[in-house]
C-alpha cells in the first residue's frame, strides 16, 4: 500500500511524458494517454535549443570518472588503514571520519575560488577531481578490509608479494561487493549533485543533466508538461538503472554507517 | 613487520585530497570572513569579528537561520516517526523479500531536480495531485507554494516522502538487530503492543536514533535543491533558508565575506547541535542501562 504510494508520482511522470507535446496538464481521469508519443524522447534528446543529449554525455564521463577515481583512491587509503601499521595511522583516520561532519556548504566558496585558480572552471577537470575523494568511502572500504582474515595477506607475503601485489592482487578481488557498493553511492552522488556543476560550470556545452533538467525546466517556464516530464524521465532512468543493479549492495552501504 | 614509507603511499591520495578539497577550503573560509572582501571593487580590508557581528543585527540573515530551524524541527522528527511507524510494520515483509526495500528506496536515489519538478505538479492549485484529490471532497484549492503558510510545510513533506526509504532501512536493521530474548523477558511481564513498543524495542533504537538524528538534521540545515527549485526562498522570505539565503549572498549578490562568515556560522551551528544530541543520546543511554 505504501510502496503503492511512493511509486504512484513516478508512474504518473511516465504517463504525462507519453502525453502529445504542448497539451495541458492531464486531469487524473485522462492521466492514460489516447496514444503513446514517444517521439517526445527523441525531440527532448535532439533538442534544438537545449543540448540534453550532450548533458547526458558530460553526466555518464563525469559520473564514470569519480566512481574510477574514488574506487582507485578510496581502496588504497582503506587498505593502509586496515591492513598496515604506521605512526599517526590513528590520528590520520580521525581527520577522515571528523571530515565526515561537515558541511558542505562551508567550502563551497574556496573551492571555487581554487578551481578557478587552476583555471579548471568550465572544464571537465572542476567537475572531476574535487569528486575524487571520500571520507565516507575510505571509511566504507576499511569496515570491509577489517573483515578479511590477516592470514591471507601474510600467506601473500611469505609467497614474495609486496605490498601493493597484496592490495591489488589478493584484496581488491576478495572485496567486490564493498567495491560494488562504493561505486553504487559514488555514481548516484554524482550523478545528482546539483549545486557544485550548478557554479563549476557556465558554458551550455559543460552542463550535467542534473544542472541541464533545470534549464529545460526554466526554458519551458512551467509549460508544457509532456516534454518537462520526459526530460525528468531522461534524467532519472540512468540514476535507477545503477540502483537496480547494484541495489542490494546499496542497501549493505546504508546500514553500515548507523550499526558499529 | 619492516618499516618503510609503503603506508604512506597509499594513504597519500586520499590524503591530499583530504586537505586540498575539504581542510584547506574550510581555513580558507574562516579567513576570508574576516576581511571585507569587496570582489567588484578588489579591495579587502581586514575588519576582524565585524562580518560576525554585523550578523548578529542582519535580519535577513536571523530569518534564514529561523526558516532552517523550522524546517529541521519539522521534517527531522516527523521523518523519523514516520520512518520508525514503516519500519516496525514493515520489517517482517522486508526480511522475506528485497523488493519492498528497493521500492521505498528509489526516491532517496532520484535527481533531486526530477524530483522538485513533480512536486510542483503534486502541489499545483490547478489540477495538481492533493488539489484535485481535495476537491472531490469540496474542499478549497491552496497554491501550496505560494502562500506563506504553506511553503515551508510543502517542503517538510517532501522531505519525509523523499527520506523515508533510507531512514526507514536503518530502522528496519536497527530493529532486527534487537535480541529476541528481550522481547520474550518482556512478554513473561505482561508488556504487549505498545507498552512493548516503549519500554524494549524504543530503547533498544537508541543509537539508530542519534544516528538517523544527527545526519537528518546536517542535511536539513543544508537543504538547497528543492528551494531552488520550487520556492526560490518565496513567498516573503518565508522559505529563504541557510543553504539557499548563502547560495544568494555570494552567487548573486558577491558578498563574499558575508556568505563566508553565514556559512562558517552554520558550521557552527550544526556542530553545536550534533554535540548537544551526542550528549543527550549518551544520558539516555546511561539512564536505560541504569534503570
Amino acid at each position: 500500500m505504501l510502496a503503492i504510494l511512493l511509486m504512484a508520482p513516478f508512474v504518473w511522470m511516465l504517463l504525462v511524458s507519453l502525453h502529445e507535446s504542448r497539451s495541458s496538464i492531464p486531469v487524473l481521469r485522462d492521466l492514460w494517454p489516447k496514444e503513446a508519443h514517444w517521439e517526445n524522447y527523441r525531440f527532448v534528446l535532439l533538442h534544438p535549443d537545449v543540448p540534453v543529449f550532450r548533458f547526458l554525455l558530460n553526466s555518464l564521463v563525469v559520473a564514470g570518472a569519480v566512481v574510477a577515481g574514488q574506487l582507485l583512491v578510496c581502496s588504497m587509503a582503506a587498505y593502509g588503514f586496515a591492513r598496515l601499521r604506521f605512526r599517526g595511522r590513528e590520528f590520520l583516520f580521525s581527520l577522515f571520519l571528523g571530515s565526515m561532519m561537515f558541511a558542505g556548504t562551508v567550502t563551497q566558496i574556496p573551492t571555487f575560488l581554487l578551481v578557478r585558480q587552476l583555471h579548471w572552471l568550465d572544464t571537465y577537470w572542476a567537475l572531476i577531481v574535487p569528486g575524487i575523494g571520500s571520507a565516507f568511502g575510505v571509511f566504507l572500504l576499511r569496515q570491509f578490509f577489517l573483515q578479511i582474515p590477516l592470514e591471507i595477506d601474510e600467506a601473500a607475503r611469505i609467497d614474495g608479494a609486496g605490498e601493493w601485489k597484496v592490495y591489488w592482487k589478493v584484496i581488491l578481488p576478495m572485496s567486490r561487493a564493498a567495491l560494488a557498493t562504493l561505486g553504487a553511492f559514488a555514481f548516484i552522488a554524482t550523478w545528482t549533485d546539483f549545486f557544485w556543476p550548478l557554479i563549476a560550470t557556465s558554458s551550455q556545452d559543460m552542463r550535467t543533466l542534473e544542472v541541464g533538467l533545470s534549464i529545460f525546466k526554466n526554458s519551458y517556464n512551467g509549460q508544457n508538461w509532456p516534454l518537462q516530464m520526459t526530460a525528468a524521465v531522461v534524467t532519472l532512468v540512468p540514476v535507477l538503472a545503477v540502483f537496480l543493479l547494484l541495489q542490494r549492495h546499496f542497501v549493505k552501504g546504508v546500514t553500515i554507517g548507523s550499526i558499529k | 613487520m619492516k618499516r618503510s614509507g609503503t603506508p604512506y603511499f597509499f594513504i597519500a591520495p586520499a590524503l591530499l585530497h583530504l586537505v586540498v578539497f575539504g581542510f584547506l577550503p574550510i581555513m580558507f573560509a574562516l579567513w576570508v570572513s574576516f576581511f571585507d572582501w569587496k570582489i567588484l571593487k578588489g579591495t579587502m580590508p581586514f575588519v576582524g569579528l565585524g562580518k560576525y557581528q554585523e550578523l548578529m543585527n542582519d535580519p535577513g540573515f536571523g530569518n534564514a537561520l529561523l526558516n532552517s530551524a523550522k524546517y529541521a524541527l519539522v521534517s527531522v522528527p516527523t521523518g523519523m516517526a514516520v520512518a520508525v511507524l514503516v519500519a516496525l510494520l514493515a520489517s517482517d515483509q522486508i526480511r522475506a523479500a528485497g523488493l519492498f526495500r528497493t521500492v521505498y528506496y528509489i526516491p532517496a536515489v532520484c535527481s533531486t531536480v526530477a524530483i522538485s519538478m513533480l512536486w510542483i505538479y503534486v502541489y499545483l492549485p490547478e489540477n495538481g495531485l492533493i488539489n484535485a484529490t481535495t476537491a472531490l471532497f469540496g474542499l478549497k484549492s491552496v497554491d501550496f507554494l505560494n502562500e506563506q503558510g504553506w511553503a515551508m510545510p510543502a517542503l517538510a513533506f517532501m522531505s519525509v516522502w523523499v527520506g523515508l526509504g533510507p531512514r526507514m532501512i536503518i530502522y528496519v536493521a536497527g530493529i532486527l538487530g534487537i535480541p529476541p530474548s528481550l522481547y520474550e523477558a518482556a512478554e513473561l511481564d505482561g508488556a504487549r503492543g505498545w507498552r512493548r513498543f516503549w519500554s524494549v524495542t524504543w530503547p533498544m533504537l537508541a543509537p539508530t536514533n542519534l544516528f538517523v538524528l544527527v545526519t537528518g538534521t546536517i542535511a536539513a540545515f543544508q537543504l538547497f535543491t528543492p528551494v531552488y527549485m520550487m520556492t526560490r526562498g518565496g513567498p516573503l522570505d518565508s522559505t529563504d533558508v541557510l543553504g539557499y539565503h548563502i547560495y544568494v549572498e555570494s552567487w548573486k549578490k558577491f558578498h563574499v565575506s558575508n556568505a563566508s562568515a553565514q556559512s562558517f556560522l552554520l558550521l557552527v551551528v550544526i556542530g553545536v547541535l550534533a554535540a548537544v544530541q551526542f550528549k543527550l543520546a549518551k544520558r539516555q543511554l546511561e539512564g536505560y542501562s541504569a534503570g
